[in-house]
């Protein structure tokens, strides 16, 4: 009877600390909403801001976030496939694989204020990119190479080893293999890590802020400063610029991070369901 | 078949295209590093500029006074902000243009019955000998004291005009920027914090220091004494390009002077 | 040919990581050591006077250590509870459709961006924790709360893993001997479990430590040794975060010297999660390693049919 009693107790706990969780969350996204969402229309979006964004809208921003997230894309996708690629297919567990999977770790767990740090004194300073779409670029770059890599090799191992066997049986080298082979049916697990990595881009500050700078213009070229919308949104936000335009900002901001996980979300499902169909 | 070739091709490709864009973008576009607390006006200047000029480009980059006066130093950028005075060493390689003059406010919750501190007792608030509002004739509560960062400019030109180089005390909140503390002042019926005249609004209550209210014609008239340079900074040695001598020439024109004068800051010594 | 170079250029992008790691490393170092030695490193740790600037300078991290600590056990305090909670709930308990709703709801939380909790926590939380307790509100209690939340995730997902993973057996065994479902969560999964939990922990901490535009927003920055949970306090990262735009010479040093510090924390972190996550086996306990868990887990009977049974 004790028993059942405090087994009833204890998932009374465990449903409500779940349930702690959503409404948490529910509580976060409805705020920023609530209150941004009536000022968000098409000015807002498509309109540069007046008065250092007291007034008008966030394109720069808009376009600066995903200037930003598109480079770091492309400089880390080559790379964390390729590192995937290389500790699944080309090699067979070793100290060499072990040190660097440590590395692949290590660089996921340095906190983003550190990239910030090399960021600035490396490609800002030391290589004289100034503050600029590309220093900002490389340093993301480097934060979400552990995403791409972990979603990259989880995908490719999903994929059976018959499938090789076949590729191989059928005269194949092992790039042929791995190009006709692996990557596309993994690549479904692959997009979804660009996807999640692009979120990262998205909601970075710290690292944002001191390697691709603070200016509120449209990037012109990949050595522009530029301001992306989450560093926007700190701006109008902690220096009390606009109460209004920092919430809609944040609606925004909020809005591209839901879609990007229900994108990625649509393609995990449809991986699972594929590789059930299997 | 040359999948990574193919995209090695493409980032090259794309960085080659950036350089060269930004190549021949170079000569219409202007990054200005520096002050914080000139961000603000500096911003809405170069917004007016590029209005009149439009296929010019001026980057703003809110840093602090230091990085600006830095990056000046070492070449990144033609022109660097600074909210405070040059101090010698910096004198060496780099020519102060004074662009305007702006007044420190002392700010408290509007909620507050305090109209006027002596310095003294703003000293004294600072470091923390007072620490109760009761103390200087105001409601009993705790006072919570809103300081900038070290490296600020307007922490600078704080610690020299009103703190004779004392330390603010240790529980004194710290942020990031002009706006932030009054973002702070504004939110807390027990907050003091300062705050670039400009900048004050309805949301906080600007105190009169000695007696005399901070307004630029006291500054002008030599009353208010917490007034500080807002200055462009640029090497001794070095040619301004085209288009940073244009936008100089406007921040110091009559048009430009005036604009920072509705701002509510106070005309600067270079302007013509 | 053509084949080796394929296989180079992949061995060169596997390097990459563990490069990065290196250079990062190099250049925090160097641009941080020479302050720290001549400082001395005692001091650098012990004193807790920081004046950047002036005559006579002061260097000394102490306080923002004691705010680092402060802030991240508080945050543990909070996420390690309801983390685990979630996990157990979701690994468990939860009916398909709830479980089918949590994983988003945490990778939604995951995703949202730090500087949306800071807004959080200096707009909803502050001001309740300054009308209920007094003091300026942004506070260390506000950020621990905040922090809390933000590390929820990755709490949730390694604990939810490491409890999925532990052989169905020990759950039929327990069952079988008359135990009741909490208490073959309690006495047995949870025990099994543990390493990834401790790993989960530590990995929480490591986040916590490291965040740093929410903390900068809620903390209120004062470069005090905070002596109640309602004192204001600065860390670690939002000191470099508030400073590093202004800083130059040896100031800046000092704020790489502050992240030199960060990083090295932060390193001791990952190399103890790695250890209890079984990646980098230093000593064998003897509970099953996570990686033989994740086997197991990989051969497992479908839920579908252990719900069922």
């Amino acid at each position: 009877m004790n028993r059942q009693l405090s087994q009833r107790f204890a998932f009374g706990l465990l449903w409500s600390a779940a349930s702690a969780t959503i409404i948490i969350l529910a509580i976060i996204v409805m705020f920023i909403m609530v209150q941004g969402l009536p000022y968000v229309n098409l000015a807002f979006l498509t309109g540069g801001p007046i008065a250092q964004g007291r007034e008008g809208g966030i394109l720069p921003a808009i376009l600066g976030t995903f200037a930003l997230g598109a480079l770091s894309l492309i400089i880390a996708v080559p790379l964390g496939v390729g590192a995937a690629v290389f500790l699944t297919e080309y090699t067979r567990p070793s100290p060499l694989t072990t040190i660097m999977r440590f590395g692949t770790d290590s660089l996921a767990g340095v906190p983003s204020i550190i990239f910030g740090l090399f960021g600035f004194i490396f490609f800002v300073t030391r290589l004289n990119l100034g503050w600029s779409l590309l220093a900002g670029g490389l340093t993301i770059a480097l934060m979400v190479l552990p995403t791409l890599i972990r979603t990259a090799e989880e995908a490719i191992r999903a994929v059976p080893v018959a499938y090789r066997e076949v590729s191989y049986g059928l005269g194949a080298s092992r790039w042929q293999m791995v190009r006709t082979v692996v990557l596309p049916n993994a690549l479904p697990g692959i997009v979804t890590g660009i996807i999640l990595s692009f979120g990262r881009a998205v909601g970075e500050t710290a690292a944002v802020i001191f390697t691709a700078g603070t200016a509120l213009n449209i990037p012109t070229s990949v050595l522009s400063p530029t301001r992306t919308m989450a560093v926007h949104f700190y701006i109008l936000a902690v220096e009390g610029i606009s109460l209004p335009k920092a919430y809609a900002t944040g609606a925004v901001l909020i809005a591209t991070i839901l879609v990007i996980n229900v994108v990625a979300n649509l393609l995990i499902t449809r991986g699972v369901a594929r590789a059930v169909r299997r | 078949m040359h999948y990574p070739l193919v995209l090695g091709l493409l980032i090259l490709s794309l960085f080659l295209t950036g350089c060269g864009s930004a190549a021949s973008a170079a000569a219409d576009q202007l990054t200005l590093t520096g002050s914080t607390s000139v961000t603000p006006f500096a911003e809405q200047l170069a917004e007016t500029f590029e209005k009149q000029h439009p296929e010019s480009h001026i980057n703003i980059q809110g840093l602090g006074s230091s990085a600006g006066i830095q990056a000046a130093t070492n070449g990144t950028v033609e022109l660097g902000m600074s909210s405070r005075q040059l101090e010698e060493d910096e004198t060496e390689q780099l020519q102060p243009i004074e662009i305007a003059r702006d007044a420190l406010a002392i700010i408290i919750h509007p909620s507050n019955p305090i109209t006027d501190l002596t310095s003294e007792q703003v000293r004294a608030i600072f470091t923390g000998s007072i620490s109760n509002w009761s103390e200087v004739g105001g409601p009993d509560a705790r006072i919570v004291i809103v300081t900038r960062e070290a490296g600020s400019g307007t922490y600078g030109a704080f610690e020299e005009l009103v703190m004779n180089k004392e330390l603010p005390a240790q529980s004194a909140l710290r942020q990031g920027s002009n706006g932030a503390v009054r973002q702070i002042v504004a939110e807390d019926a027990d907050a003091i914090g300062y705050i670039s005249l400009g900048i004050v609004d309805q949301s906080v209550k600007a105190i009169s220091i000695d007696g005399v209210q901070a307004s630029t014609a006291a500054v002008l008239s030599g009353q208010y004494k917490l007034v500080r340079p807002f200055l462009f900074v640029k090497r001794k040695d070095a040619q301004l390009s085209r288009l940073g001598e244009a936008f100089l020439a406007f921040v110091l024109s009559a048009e430009g002077q005036q604009e920072l004068v509705q701002a509510g800051l106070v005309q600067g010594a270079d302007a013509q | 040919m053509k084949e080796r170079l394929i296989g180079f250029l992949l061995f060169m992008s596997a390097l990459v990581s563990i490069a990065s790691l290196a250079v990062i490393t190099f250049f925090i170092f160097e641009a941080g050591l020479p302050l720290i030695f001549r400082v001395g490193i005692g001091n650098f740790l012990q004193n807790s006077i920081w004046q950047p600037s002036g005559k006579t300078p002061q260097f000394g991290i102490a306080a923002m250590i004691l705010g680092s600590v402060w802030v991240t056990l508080g945050a543990i305090m909070i996420g390690v509870p309801l983390g685990l909670a979630v996990a157990i709930f979701s690994a468990e308990l939860a009916p398909p459709w709830l479980a089918a709703v949590i994983r988003p709801v945490l990778q939604l939380l995951a995703g949202i961006p730090s500087v949306i909790y800071g807004f959080i926590g200096l707009t909803i939380l502050a001001p309740v924790v300054r009308a209920a307790f007094g003091g300026p509100g942004l506070s260390v209690v506000t950020a621990a709360l905040i922090l809390g939340i933000m590390i929820l995730p990755s709490i949730v997902s390694i604990s939810e893993d490491a409890l999925r993973a532990v052989p169905r057996a020990y759950r039929d065994g327990a069952l079988a001997v008359g135990a009741t479902q909490w208490q073959t969560i309690w006495r047995v999964l949870v025990p099994a479990a543990r390493s990834g939990i401790v790993a989960s922990i530590i990995l929480g901490m490591g986040r916590a430590l490291g965040e740093t535009m929410a903390v900068i927003m809620m903390l209120g920055n004062a470069l005090q040794v905070p002596r109640s949970p309602l004192d204001s306090a600065t860390t670690l990262t939002s000191n470099i975060g508030l400073e590093l735009a202004y800083a130059s010479g040896q100031h800046r040093e000092a704020l790489f010297a502050t992240g030199v510090v960060l990083f090295v924390l932060i390193m001791i972190l990952n190399l103890l999660a790695n250890v209890f996550t079984g990646r980098l086996v230093l000593w064998r306990s003897r509970a099953p390693s996570l990686s033989t868990m994740r086997t197991l887990w990989r051969n497992r009977v479908p839920a579908s049919d252990r719900r069922s049974s």
